[in-house]
């Protein structure tokens, strides 16, 4: 087998990955104050900061808890939230997908909205990687991500919130997003699926646990495929 | 908040082990078996499907507002989407686009 040097890789994931401590940081630390506010205890805390490593899901989850939700309703509503993650391990499965089982295991729990999304941006734009290289990126992107993750976590929930309140740090998120996203309208296709995605789960809002969002995405997949079937069918003689 | 100590612990340990399986869910089982060019030409589409969904409440209707559309946030996220667009760089965006928030934060507010 043919070396690849990945080390460029993983030091290029780790450059694109730092700028999401500007949403990471904040959020985890926010997390900490609002969970230690609602009565977990710091073990508590960084149980969910270690094991879920999702923000959206884990406040969500603690949103239901201060409203004392019964546990399976808790757990079905935060679980719901996370459903987009099935979408994404699919979408990299076919670029990591050689890896050995415990690296896919690894991967998997390294899986959020900030890696998948640098990771993906980078599969379709950059030279075709070979496998370890692309596994290598992602890492990278990770290295930062992660451990900030926790760290912000555990600050927010040992000292308390240093935030001054009124900042509109909730914006970090939408900002990163959109830094990912609009790179990524490289076709009518992908524009579409984009221009789907956001009309449909407007006029899904009213569904509860985040399905809204769930249809809006298959819709935006099938409407981004079919696009691109009918131009590859044109374009053919 | 009126759980026990082990209710919590069922929550943790649930929403992890479950979040954890949502994403080893295709990672793992379908590994490197090749796909149908029709489920492929789908997943191509996962990342703009979601992500402008998962975006746009957030963008419209800002939690932190109680849900009223925000100038300082529309201006922002505008201003993102153009400096990506001026940049093709997306760690220029995220700090441009912060820059551009806390200006119209300060600014306007």
């Amino acid at each position: 087998m043919t070396q690849h040097s990945t080390r460029p890789d993983y030091l290029n994931g780790c450059r694109d990955g730092l700028p999401f401590f500007l949403v990471i940081a904040p959020f985890g630390a926010v997390f900490g104050v609002v969970a230690t506010e609602a009565g977990l205890d710091l073990a508590q805390v960084m149980g969910f900061t270690f094991l879920v490593i999702a923000g959206a899901a884990q406040f969500v989850a603690l949103q239901m808890m201060v409203e004392n939700a019964p546990v399976l309703i808790v757990l079905a509503a935060s679980l719901a939230v996370n459903l987009r993650m099935a979408m994404y391990s699919a979408a990299l499965a076919p670029h990591l997908g050689g890896l050995s089982f415990g690296r896919r295991a690894v991967i998997s729990y390294l899986l959020t909205d900030q890696t998948f999304a640098a990771a993906i941006l980078r599969y379709e734009q950059s030279a075709p990687r070979a496998l370890h290289q692309k596994m290598a990126y992602f890492l990278g992107v990770a290295t930062p991500v992660v451990p900030v993750w926790y760290l912000a976590t555990w600050a927010g929930a040992a000292l308390g919130s240093a935030i001054p309140p009124g900042l509109p740090i909730d914006f970090a998120v939408p900002i990163t997003f959109l830094a990912l996203i609009v790179p990524m309208l490289r076709t009518l296709a992908h524009v579409i699926a984009a221009l789907v995605s956001i009309i449909a789960v407007l006029a899904l809002a009213f569904l509860p646990f985040n399905l809204g969002l769930l249809i809006a995405a298959l819709l935006a997949m099938i409407a981004g495929a079919e696009t691109e079937r009918r131009m590859a069918a044109q374009a053919a003689p | 908040m009126s759980y026990s100590a082990l209710q919590i612990w069922v929550i943790i340990l649930g929403l992890g082990l479950g979040t954890y399986l949502l994403r080893f869910s295709f990672l793992g089982i379908i590994g490197n078996r090749p796909l149908p060019e029709w489920v492929l030409r789908h997943l191509r589409y996962t990342a703009v499907a979601v992500m402008p969904g998962l975006i746009t409440p957030l963008i419209l209707f800002p939690q932190a507002t109680g849900g009223a559309m925000d100038p300082v946030r529309l201006g922002a996220a505008l201003a993102t989407i153009a400096i990506s667009l001026w940049t093709r760089n997306v760690t220029l965006t995220i700090f441009g686009g912060a820059a551009v928030l806390f200006a119209l934060h300060f600014g306007l507010g």
